[in-house]
Parts: C-alpha cells; structure tokens; sequence
C-alpha cells in the first residue's frame, strides 16, 4: 500500500493534473475559511465597546492652583496635569531644542503655556515618575524623575537624562471652555 | 525547486523521527492505518466528536479570556460578551450550542456501537473509556451550565448537588462540602469554574486513550466481523479522512445553523434572568440532553432509589460488554436484537419527552413504564436474547461481502478497484 501511495505522489509531480486543480482549489477554499473561522476568536481581543466606551475624561480646572499639579485617570492611565508658574514656563521655553533628545519645542506640547497636560507614563518601560505630590524628588530640571531607572524629565515632560528614549506623550484633548478640558 | 526543498525536509523529518518517531507514528496511524472497507457515514461520529472536543476547547478558553467568575459579577461578564466583546456573541452560542451538539454526536456514536456491538471482546476497555469520556462531559456540561448565573444555572446547581443529600446520615454533610457553604453561592460557582476548565483536558486525556485502545484492534464494521487481511481494509487516508471532513462540512451545516438562526432554541429563557437565591423558576427542566436521566430520577417515587436509579442508568454502560451473550457483534445478523435495539432508541427519547413535561398524569405513567423498560433492557433482554436468538450466518470475509454485494454493497463500489494488491 505504501508503494501503490508513492506511485501515485511522483505520477501527480509529473503532470498537472485534474486532481492537482481540486487539491489546490479545495485547499485554498478551505485555508479561506480556516482565517474566516479564526479572526472571530483574534478579534475577541480587542478592547471591548464598554472599554472603548470609558475612552474620554472630562476635567474641571478651575481649582488647581497656579504651581499645583493634579492627577487624573484616562483609560486607565495617570495624566499628569500642571498649572506652571511663569517661571517654569521660561525655563521650558528656554532650553536650546538641539540639545533634547527627543527635539520638541514646548509651544508644540501645549495648547495654554500655563496648561501642561502629559500621560505620566514613562516612556522607558511604562513607570509611573515622580513629581506629583510636594516633596516628590523632581529632579534637577524640576519636572519629573522615573524612580524605576533614573529618567528625568523637565517642566515640560521632555527627557533630559536617563534610559528613556522620548519625552512623556501628550494625549489629545481640547478645552471645552475656559478651564474645562475634556482628554481623549 | 519543489524536489530540492522535499529532500532537505524529509531529511530534517528523518532526524528527528530516529530520536522521536513522531511522524513514524502519524504515518503509521492517521495514513497507511487499514481502515475495514466497508464502514459507513455511522462510523463518522467519532471523528466528529473529537472535533467538538476541540471546538468546545477553544471557544471555552476564549469565553474564559472575558468571563468572572463571581456570585456578583458572572451574570454580567456574560452578558458583556454578548453585548460589548468583538464576536463574543458568537463565541458563546458557539460553545453553547456546541455542549448540545457534542452530546448529540456522543449519543449517536454510543447508539451506533450498541447496534453494532463495537463493545464486544476485544473492544471492551474501548467501550469503557468511552463510558468515562460520557460521565465527565455530563459533569462538565453541568458546571459549565452554572456559570452564567441565570436562574436556571442556580437551581440546577442546587438540584443536582441536593442529589447527593439522598445519601444516608452523611448526605447532608456531603451537600454543605459540595457547595462550601450553606446555600449554593460564590464558593461553589468558584470551584465549579475551575473544574469546569479542568475536565476537559482530562477528557483529553481520556480520548486519546480511548484512540490508542481503537487503534490496537482497529475500528468494528457494519458486518461485525475481524478484518483478516488487506484485502479487507483501504488506508485511512484518503479514503476516511475525506470521508470524515464530507462529514464535517454537513455537520457545521447543522451546528451553524443553531449558533446562527436559533442560538437559544435548545436553551431556557430563565437563564436570562440574573440568579435569585429566594425564588424557583415554576418549571425546571435540564438541558435536553440530560432530559432522560432526570425522567429516571423523577419516575421513582422514594428519594434515595430515585437517585440511584438516574446514576445507575450511566454507570450501566461499564457492563454493557459482558451483559450481552451473543457472540455475534452486528445486529445485521441478529434477527431479534435488530428490532430490540430500536425499543430501547424509542424509550430513551420517550423518556426525554417525561423529563421535559411537568410530573403529572400520563407522564409519570409513561415514565415509570420507561424506566423499568430500560433497566430490562439492558439486564434482561440483553443476556436473555443472546443466549436464545439464532444469529444469521456471517459472510466469509469483509471482501467477500463489499464485493459480492449483498449486505455490504453499496459501500463497497468507491474504493473497490483501487485496493487490489
């Protein structure tokens, strides 16, 4: 049996057949719906409606004082919202952009220059850093400092030293009114 | 190209196969395998229910990816999935129109091996694997019955695990333990998740031992004779793996359309309803594939023998192989059998439709009268009528028979000129 099996593979090798059209046909129709079959229980994954659902955060201003900083949730994720005082907002303004290594003037991360809002996620391997409450070691630029890996970040989140590779991420958000803002 | 690239695999194959003989063993067993050349589309339920296992497996673990298991919260991760989850609607009527499809598939292959006496010497551990395989997909299906935490998942819970209270002086005890509690609660519904992700890998386990002890003698036939040479038998490839995927695809033809059109036809309605520990659905029925087993439980009227009875009807089966006498497997010649067998089909359905009606009036009349006939059945009739029938006589040889015609004719045409050595 094992013979007559082996005659049949090299006779099929020697010409196209009838049959090698059906093999390939049929197999072909069925890798189709082997991947149709499939991407249902892939796509099962992704983040639910309900979780999409929680997508924006809505944030009233108006209490955080001028030097204050605030934490709130989006999607799960700190955001790290500070009222600058005009002196921190020069030393932003101010640094030469050659020198970062991630080159981003501070107008471009800013919709208010009093407003700084940054996902206060580090962007070396996802910590949360320093710099939130009054006492927090912020670093010699003022800003923030990842006690996971010494990155530290300036008043403007951007990364001035340590492992991380770029400045802390601005999320999108747009003010709704005057001190209203709505992320996400 | 393609000659090259065959010749440096095969190598790689032939490598690895002098340390591990993996492939040797595929060869062996899914390709050359001498399949009797006469089995007939009652043979596919096997196969197909091996693919259920595996569907079942799949969809279970993905459920799992969403699902909470707590008093609290279950109900409503469920109905996340079916709401908020990408597909996850169709991942859960897949696995739950799956579980009925699985037992309809199981049930089938069971009534085909007690037509054809696939139990009989020397396939008896095979029938009693298969046995065990039955027993952990009802404790499985059940405990993955609760996990919705509808209202039909509490009581089921509660009856079922109440079965156990029957028990003399320690029942009560054994309840209490069951549940963790002193009411079926977040303890239980716990446990019974982790269990119920468990089981099926046993039954895993338990299936490929069932296919090693199947693949010791090879599969029984419709004529229930040994094959006695390669005359006899074709190679299992491709002569039964494009049998048993024609068989799959009209299959998915029929579970498709469940999951699709009638995702909730062979469930309840009241297992919508989030479990209230203070009030009982009015009518409570299993599902319909445990229907017959609790028509047993219910047509006793004492608690304790009610019990024994509806688990007696399961463990039954293990005896199976020595309570029939006869020494004849196919009920092809069996003259009496032959029509035996179909009571016992119409009884388990006639006792599914008790276990689906409210105790009252002709149902427990035709309940009681079911019970007793399936227990005759199996204790009387079975060794009874294979001490007295007359079997008719057997064909020569599988071979005589497919190319003879007669009995076997009609399966024999496709592969028949191929076969000869």
């Amino acid at each position: 049996m094992a013979d007559l099996t082996q005659q049949n593979v090299s006779g099929a090798h020697a010409e196209e057949t009838r049959r090698d059209f059906l093999i390939l046909t049929a197999t072909a129709v069925g890798a189709v719906g082997v991947a149709a079959t499939i991407w249902p229980f892939i796509a099962s994954l992704n983040p639910a409606r309900d979780t999409l659902a929680l997508a924006t955060t809505e944030v009233d201003l108006a209490p955080v004082q001028v030097g204050q900083r605030l934490t709130v949730a989006w999607r799960g994720k700190p955001v790290f919202i500070d009222h600058r005082t005009p002196e921190e907002i020069k030393t932003a303004e101010d640094v030469n952009i050659s020198d970062l290594r991630d080159p981003q003037p501070d107008s471009a991360r800013v919709k208010k220059p009093e407003w700084l809002v940054i996902i206060g996620v580090c962007t070396h391997l996802g910590c949360i850093p320093l710099g939130q409450k009054t006492g927090d070691d912020r670093g010699p630029y003022g800003g923030w400092f990842c006690p996971c890996h010494g990155s530290i970040y300036d008043t403007s989140g951007r990364i001035r030293q340590g492992p991380a590779p770029a400045n802390l991420v601005v999320p999108p958000y747009e003010f709704t009114g005057d001190t209203m803002i709505k992320i996400g | 190209m393609a000659q090259t690239s065959l010749g440096a695999t095969s190598r790689i194959i032939r490598w690895i196969d002098h340390r591990l003989p993996f492939v040797a063993m595929l060869q062996r067993e899914l390709y050359d395998y001498p399949t009797p050349r006469n089995l007939s589309y009652w043979w596919n339920f096997g196969s197909l229910s091996g693919i259920m296992l595996v569907v079942m497996i799949v969809t279970g673990i993905f459920l799992a990816m969403q699902y909470t298991p707590h008093a609290d919260l279950a109900f409503d991760s469920v109905e996340r999935i079916m709401r908020d989850v990408d597909w996850g609607w169709m991942l859960r009527y897949a696995h739950m129109n799956g579980a009925s499809m699985f037992f309809a598939l199981v049930y089938i292959h069971l009534f085909r091996g007690l037509y054809y006496g696939s139990y009989k010497q020397p396939r008896e551990l095979l029938w009693i694997l298969g046995v065990i395989i039955l027993i952990l997909m009802i404790m499985t299906a059940f405990m993955g019955y609760v996990l919705p935490w509808g209202q039909m998942s509490y009581w089921a819970a509660t009856v079922i695990t109440n079965l156990f209270s029957a028990i003399p002086l320690i029942g009560q005890s054994i309840v209490t333990f069951l549940w963790g509690g002193f009411t079926v609660g977040n303890p239980t519904l716990n446990r019974f998740y982790a269990l119920h992700y468990l089981l099926p890998f046993v039954i895993l386990a338990v299936v490929l031992l069932h296919l090693i002890a199947l693949h010791r003698f090879g599969s029984n036939n419709p004529l229930g004779i040994d094959k006695r040479g390669p005359q006899d038998t074709l190679p299992f490839h491709p002569y039964f793996t494009i049998k048993d995927l024609f068989g799959l695809a009209v299959f998915l033809l029929i579970y498709s359309f469940f999951v699709f059109y009638a995702p909730n036809f062979l469930g309840s309605s009241d297992n919508y309803i989030p479990a209230n520990p203070m009030q009982t659905p009015n009518h409570i029925v299993p599902e319909w594939y445990l229907l017959p087993y609790y028509a047993i439980l219910r047509s006793v009227p004492n608690k304790l023998l009610g019990v024994i009875l509806a688990f007696g009807s399961i463990f039954l089966m293990f005896l199976v192989p020595w309570l029939d006498t006869s020494p004849v497997r196919s009920a092809r010649f069996r003259p009496v059998y032959k029509w035996v067998f179909w009571l016992l089909v119409i009884d388990v359905i006639a006792l599914g439709w008790v276990g689906a009606n409210p105790p009252e009036g002709l149902v427990v009349t035709v309940g009681q009268i079911a019970t007793l006939y399936y227990f005759v059945h199996f204790l009387v009739l079975f060794p009874v009528i294979g001490k007295l029938e007359r079997p008719r006589p057997l064909p020569a040889s599988i071979a005589a028979a497919v190319l003879q015609g007669g009995t076997g004719a009609r399966l024999g045409t496709a592969g028949a000129p191929v076969a000869k050595p």
